[in-house]
């Protein structure tokens, strides 16, 4: 437990080392983190106003940002579900298996993007186990867009999971209990007392979930293919980049880092708000260590 | 109900949550997974030593083991000093640099790449001070490690910071009452205390280097022998429809991953136990 101790002269810093390691992160972070950031946004305006609407409106960037919206729409909703689903079962119930489930369910983020992606290219793909089939029944999977649903699903799974497991383990289901014991049913318990006690984590996660969706490249590189018809967002910035157009690449690019802000604004707020709903409901006599 | 032993609780909806999670996660992650380890188990173990031995495939893993390597060191140093100012000292904007740590998760990996190729390029804001120094900083393998670090910095910095905030302040009263210098109690109390999420961080960071993809592919300029990655070698032997071969060069990364998370898994455990002997 970290108790705020007042005076602490003996591990107090001096002035100086406090000046030059507080210098030392703002440099490293600013040159490494935050200038790449500027860049994106300084070299999409370079053109001026109008070229850069002309580059985020132009059709192609219009149907990228269509499917990424598609993709985004079917992959958060699908992963949010399972991760209600996967967190009740685990932090409300004693099971054997239940580590090996949890790790189980991170798995994806130990998998890399171009491997994510390749696992339903091994699947799906024309040399795939399910190749042939596919084509006899004239399906597209691989270099169409729901290879590139399936990959963003896969990248994406994990999100909300991982954030809700933890944060329902500490809240236990004492008020679920008493819910139950004064005749509530089992989907009012779920909808009047636990999701208003998840939802700031429920959002949080959602929110991460949705920023990856958006934003993922190298598994929906691999299951797009390089033929330009199913482009996302951050597929179209590589292609136009590659076609030496950077003020288009990096104006579309800009969308994705805006995004990136709204996501870094929102989990800051989230990060907040989440750790006071879950001093709240604990009472310190009933807090379990 | 003799596999999932689970303990009566008068809460609803376990058959149906954990058979939903059973199901999905099978469809969506197991499945797919396996498929890839069946594939590269059902390779003729020859072929599989060929193709992981090739010149060009062995290059790309030297390439992103060392520069993976390197990324995570530069950032268990500077991920330490960052983690260090936010959660030891107080300074007028701590909150706003606390926030853009995570910058590099928030940011697609893509326009990272991009951004960091646009700031390094010769003529970039960066590479026109580094060209006449002689460094070469975009499409060279400074490049891809300057891409793994931007990634990798997140990871230290997020696992260090609840581990020096749990530390003891009496710790360090008690080694500087017994005459330690400040730099004597970093070395001897400190840092052996939060070494292992120091180390966590550090193989969290390298893991992630090492499938990175986004942000290495634009700023490495993927020079056969020089500065391809081995994600790269995947997404190559791919699109010349050689898919055993790509199968081969993923389950090498894969293992190599899972390795790493395992340690990970094994540092953790060894952590909470050394947390209940009374730290």
């Amino acid at each position: 437990m970290a108790t705020p101790v007042k005076d602490r002269r003996a591990t107090n810093d001096p002035l100086w080392l406090r000046v030059l390691l507080v210098g030392i992160s703002v440099a490293f972070i600013g040159v490494l983190l935050v200038l790449p950031l500027v860049a994106v946004f300084v070299e999409a305006l370079r053109g001026g106003l109008a070229s850069y609407f002309a580059n985020i409106t132009h059709p192609a960037a219009l149907r990228a940002i269509r499917l990424t919206l598609l993709a985004a729409v079917i992959a958060v909703p699908l992963n949010l579900l399972f991760g209600v689903m996967a967190s009740w079962a685990i932090a409300k119930f004693e099971f054997r298996g239940k580590s090996l489930l949890i790790t189980l369910v991170d798995l994806p983020f130990a998998v890399s993007p171009v491997i994510s992606g390749l696992i339903y290219v091994l699947l799906f793909g024309m040399q795939g186990l399910f190749g042939k089939t596919l084509a006899a029944w004239d399906l597209e999977i691989i270099f169409a867009v729901p290879g590139v649903v399936l990959a963003t699903v896969f990248v994406t799974f994990p999100f909300v999971a991982r954030e809700l497991i933890p944060l329902m383990q500490e809240q236990g289901d004492e008020e679920e209990q008493a819910a139950l014991s004064l005749g509530a049913s089992g989907l009012q318990t779920f909808w009047r007392v636990t999701i208003p006690n998840i939802k700031w984590g429920l959002l949080y996660g959602v929110i991460l979930c949705n920023a990856r969706a958006m934003g993922e490249f190298g598994a929906v590189s691999v299951v797009a293919g390089h033929r330009g018809r199913t482009n996302t967002i951050p597929l179209h910035v590589e292609l136009l980049y590659n076609e030496f157009n950077a003020p288009a690449a990096f104006a579309v690019a800009s969308i994705l880092a805006l995004l990136g802000l709204v996501t870094l604004a929102a989990k800051t707020f989230l990060e907040w708000k989440v750790q006071s709903q879950l001093r709240e409901p604990l009472e310190p006599a009933t807090a379990e260590a | 109900m003799r596999l999932v032993l689970k303990q009566h609780s008068v809460l609803p909806g376990f058959g149906l949550t954990l058979g939903y999670t059973l199901l999905y996660l099978s469809l969506i992650v197991l499945i797919p997974l396996g498929a890839l380890f069946a594939r590269s188990a059902a390779m003729p173990v020859a072929d599989f030593w060929r193709t992981v031995t090739e010149p060009r495939v062995l290059a790309a893993y030297r390439l992103t083991f060392g520069a993976s390597l390197v990324g995570a060191t530069i950032n268990a140093v500077f991920g330490f000093i960052v983690a260090w100012s936010l959660v030891r000292y107080r300074f007028p904007g701590r909150k706003l640099l606390d926030s853009l740590v995570d910058l590099p998760f928030a940011l697609p990996t893509a326009v990272s790449g991009i951004a960091l190729t646009a700031i390094f390029a010769q003529t970039g804001w960066l590479g026109q001070y580094l060209e006449p120094l002689g460094i070469k900083a975009a499409f060279s393998q400074l490049g891809v490690t300057i891409a793994l670090t931007f990634i990798g910095l997140p990871f230290v910095v997020r696992t260090l910071q609840p581990a020096l905030e749990e530390l003891n302040a009496e710790i360090e009263e008690a080694a500087a009452s017994l005459g330690a210098s400040r730099w004597q109690t970093f070395w001897r109390v400190i840092l052996p205390t939060v070494s292992p999420a120091l180390l966590t961080g550090f193989a969290l960071a390298f893991a992630r280097a090492l499938g990175e993809y986004g942000s290495v592919v634009f700023i490495s300029g993927n020079m056969p022998l020089k500065t391809e990655i081995a994600s790269l070698m995947i997404i190559m032997k791919l699109d010349q429809y050689k898919y055993a071969e790509a199968t081969a060069i993923a389950a090498v990364m894969l293992v190599a991953s899972f390795a790493i998370l395992l340690a990970i898994n094994a540092l953790q455990w060894w952590i909470g136990r050394g947390r209940l002997k009374g730290i």
